[in-house]
């Protein structure tokens, strides 16, 4: 089965060739990564009408790189979301145009199943697996028992974890994006400031607010005292607390439900202590971190989801497909 | 119209989000501002919870917006990224849209933002005390006037 796929959910046009779920024949991927690093963040403005300018040459050298006749395609797969509403479209409408006129059924993708299926292309999921999707985006725990089945256990109440991290960095005066850079001044403190216990108790849910208003209000009392911040002491207390929490649910999680798989993705994955945390404290099950490579968003990823989700459902979504800013991984 | 009003806690601030979620209409902008750490997506928790959405209102500063369906749609717009920006279009179809809009970090996009609407200013006093300054004209009068504490 081949599925030619569509991503455009935030900055990256891409658009790839899968054959039977496992063997890429073409992923294509056109960043805007340059365009936005002016802005310090993704302008939706402006992501969309890049996506508008490349995704027809990315279409074309996709097929190209694949080398295939477009009646070979079996499905198209396209992201639905969450993400940028007007850059979802483009790949929408993009993806609808080139099935309607192939006539070629098409499905929408979870952005999310997306990145948990990255790791589908090199490894064989084992079941029940546990998966922590940790972002810029999102901080959630999923358990799949079985392939194309969600069940979400828990999620965040108010910031992604990538996003705690970006205000962190903002309110010690670091750039963006601020994971890198708070994970490295992490490395080279100790955690000697006090934090609050962000566990929420005996629950599967993030909360990620609290501690960052309580690094505000540290940073704050310390200059009204005029005491010196330790910036790396406060980042690497910051980043303890964090992983904490994300390795303590994530070893309940895989307890709780037996689970023979561990799986994380998402941007959050380059942490260097939440990966030394997982690879040295989750041993009882297999534990999958993706590359970095993997991490970034691409349309192989949503084509693996795409045919996973084919198997399961088959059901042609055609003209009836829309974008959704938000949308429940199920 | 113009009110400050002083807030000591969590349940003080979901009350004066329930006074404005009780006079929301179509086509509804309320403006937040305020540090972050400051309670903006904190007070649209409380105000979509009083307008009856379910779903977990979590922060939409990734995305820049989050629609929540429900017999009035929230669509939740944070424009912390979009600084020096201005406006932007595409998210004028919400702000001008049949739902209620709220928008944190709206100066960010002050060209895009009507002339009417709600702005809620939160000021950080301490730990959970807040200082809230708040005015709207025309239609959204009422409900400044409607909010005590």
């Amino acid at each position: 089965m081949i599925v030619l796929s569509v991503e455009s959910s935030c900055d990256e046009t891409s658009v790839s060739i899968i054959k039977d779920g496992t063997n890429v024949l073409s992923n294509v991927v056109l960043s805007q990564i340059d365009i936005h690093k002016a802005f310090g963040g993704v302008v939706p403005e402006i992501a969309s009408r890049e996506h508008i300018k490349g995704i027809t040459y990315v279409f074309e050298e996709a097929l190209m790189k694949a080398n295939i006749n477009k009646h070979d395609i079996d499905l198209v797969a396209v992201t639905k979301g969450p993400g940028l509403i007007g850059s979802l479209l483009v790949g929408i409408n993009g993806a609808k145009a080139f099935a309607l006129s192939n006539n070629i059924p098409i499905i929408g993708v979870h952005h999310i199943a997306g990145h948990i299926y990255a790791n589908a292309i090199k490894e064989t999921f084992k079941f029940p697996l546990v998966c922590l999707v940790v972002s810029g985006g999102h901080t959630e725990l999923i358990l799949m028992k079985e392939h194309f089945s969600f069940e979400k256990l828990g999620e965040t109440l108010d910031d992604a974890v990538g996003e705690a991290y970006d205000k962190v960095a903002r309110t010690v005066g670091l750039g963006y994006p601020g994971g890198p850079l708070v994970d490295n001044l992490a490395q080279q403190g100790t955690p000697t400031y006090d934090m609050p216990d962000i566990s929420l108790g005996d629950t599967y849910d993030f909360s990620f607010s609290g501690i960052k208003s309580h690094i505000i209000n540290t940073v704050h009392n310390l200059a009204q005292r005029k005491e010196k911040l330790n910036v790396e002491n406060l980042c690497a207390s910051f980043q303890k607390t964090v992983t904490d929490v994300l390795l303590q649910k994530s070893l309940k999680a895989i307890e709780e439900y037996d689970a023979k798989m561990f799986l994380v993705a998402g941007g959050v994955a380059a942490n260097k202590d939440l990966r030394r945390k997982i690879t040295e404290q989750i041993k009882q099950v297999e534990v999958i971190i993706p590359d970095f490579s993997y991490c970034t968003d691409n349309a192989a990823m949503i084509g693996v989801a795409g045919y996973y989700q084919y198997q399961k459902y088959t059901l042609d979504e055609s003209m009836g497909l829309s974008g959704k800013s938000r949308v429940e991984l199920k | 119209m113009y009110k400050e009003i002083k807030v000591n806690n969590l349940s003080e601030m979901e009350q004066i989000a329930k006074t404005v979620g009780k006079h929301v209409f179509k086509g509804f902008v309320l403006c937040l501002q305020g540090d972050l750490g400051a309670g903006k997506t904190t007070f649209t928790k409380f105000l979509g919870k009083s307008i009856g959405i379910a779903d977990t209102i979590n922060s939409p500063t990734f995305t820049i917006l989050k629609i929540y369906e429900n017999t009035l749609d929230l669509f939740h717009i944070d424009a912390y990224r979009l600084r020096g920006i201005g406006a932007d279009y595409s998210l004028e179809d919400y702000i001008y849209g049949e739902g209620l809009c709220v928008i944190e970090w709206y100066k960010h996009i002050i060209e895009s933002i009507p002339n009417d609407k709600l702005v809620i200013e939160i000021k950080h006093l301490g730990d959970t005390k807040r200082l809230l300054k708040i005015w709207g004209d025309n239609q959204y009068e009422k409900i400044v006037e409607a909010i005590n504490n």
